[in-house]
């Protein structure tokens, strides 16, 4: 009698154990869903980047541990898209509050020819003073880029000036330097809000 | 009799009619997968003009508005919006009805366009969308 009161306490603990494991799984997979950006899993380091700061330190993504990364890629003398999402990212920060502080924006240029750390440093403190923007020589910007997929391509103007079109995306970094999101141009500063108050309660 | 039949098939298209526009559309997930199949690079890197994923990929708000991208090549690939290591999986949820432009390594052309229709609310909307996604099965049995 014993025994089977023991065999059945024993089941019932499995069973329990089961249907924990089950919705802890079940909780994963929803939280995967809940962000507004594209989810990557599994997740894996974000690759490092070896540059120079416009805060005048080398820069790195290791720097940041600690807080959500947002990485994108750009130039200065853009005239549509990098205004846009670093106006996004500023109003983003904004809406966060104090826990701003635990979120930081790396702009890369694709634009080393134009882009020295002081063009690309005043261009940045127009929307957040807090972004940090990424500059270097052609070829270790070219590195940066391959690593995170980044295409870019001059256009040229009539009067030998030129333009660049680049891909547009900001890569959601976690605070222990997992690659975990991307967020396609376009979205809301609302969106990343969401996406960072997911990434910064983890 | 002749009359009969031909009433009694105007009442079945009529209610298959009815039911296509005003029952509810239920689908078993939203999710849309694909994938970029092992050797995709090196069959590309050997001359094989071989295109993995469709030129053009229709998703549907509230129905099919996930799109489910899973990497099983040895090398990484990019997807527009991001790069996927070997092995790595993008789940990239839509929410406005419109046309993307993505880069994409896997097509030969290198670029990729996801159409996003809004959700088929009305009747009519309805009717279309169950044919469109008979008309798309149809075509995937095909196909194998």
């Amino acid at each position: 009698m014993k025994n089977t009161a023991v065999k059945n306490s024993t089941m019932l603990r499995g069973f329990a154990l089961l249907l924990l494991g089950a919705s802890l799984a079940a909780t994963a997979v929803a939280k995967a869903s809940e962000f507004k950006a594209g989810v990557l899993t599994p997740v894996m380091a974000a690759p490092e980047i070896r540059l120079q700061g416009t805060d005048g330190k080398p820069l790195t993504l290791a720097r940041f541990r600690g807080k959500v990364v947002l990485l994108a890629f750009g130039f200065s003398n853009c005239g549509e898209v990098c205004p846009i999402t670093l106006a996004t990212l500023a109003g983003a920060r904004k809406k966060l509050g104090p826990a701003a502080a635990d979120v930081q924006v790396v702009y890369v240029t694709v634009d080393p020819e134009r882009d020295t750390e002081a063009q690309m440093k005043k261009y940045l403190a127009v929307f957040d003073p807090t972004f940090i923007g990424g500059v270097g020589t052609r070829a270790e910007i070219d590195v940066a880029q391959k690593s995170f997929g980044i295409s870019s391509s001059k256009i040229a103007g009539g009067d030998g000036s030129y333009t660049i079109g680049h891909s547009s995306s900001i890569y959601m970094i976690d605070r222990a330097g997992g690659l975990r999101a991307v967020m396609p141009y376009g979205h809301p500063a609302d969106d990343f809000v969401h996406d960072i108050k997911l990434l910064l309660a983890r | 009799m002749r009359r009969l039949s031909l009433v009694a098939l105007l009442v079945v298209a009529l209610a298959l009619l009815a039911w296509a526009g005003f029952a509810p559309l239920e689908v078993s997930s939203r999710e849309e997968p694909f994938e970029i199949p092992k050797g995709t690079y090196a069959r590309r890197m050997s001359g094989d003009k071989v295109d993995i994923l469709p030129a053009q990929i229709r998703l549907t708000l509230g129905l099919n508005d996930v799109l489910l991208l899973r990497n099983l090549d040895e090398v990484p690939q990019v997807f527009g919006p991001t790069i996927m290591m070997p092995g790595q999986s993008f789940r990239l949820p839509f929410e406005k009805a419109a046309e993307y432009q993505f880069a994409c390594t896997a097509h030969t052309s290198g670029q990729m366009t996801i159409v996003v229709d809004p959700e088929p609310v009305t009747p009519w909307a309805r009717i279309k969308w169950r044919t469109r996604h008979a008309w798309d099965k149809v075509g995937e049995k095909k196909t194998k």
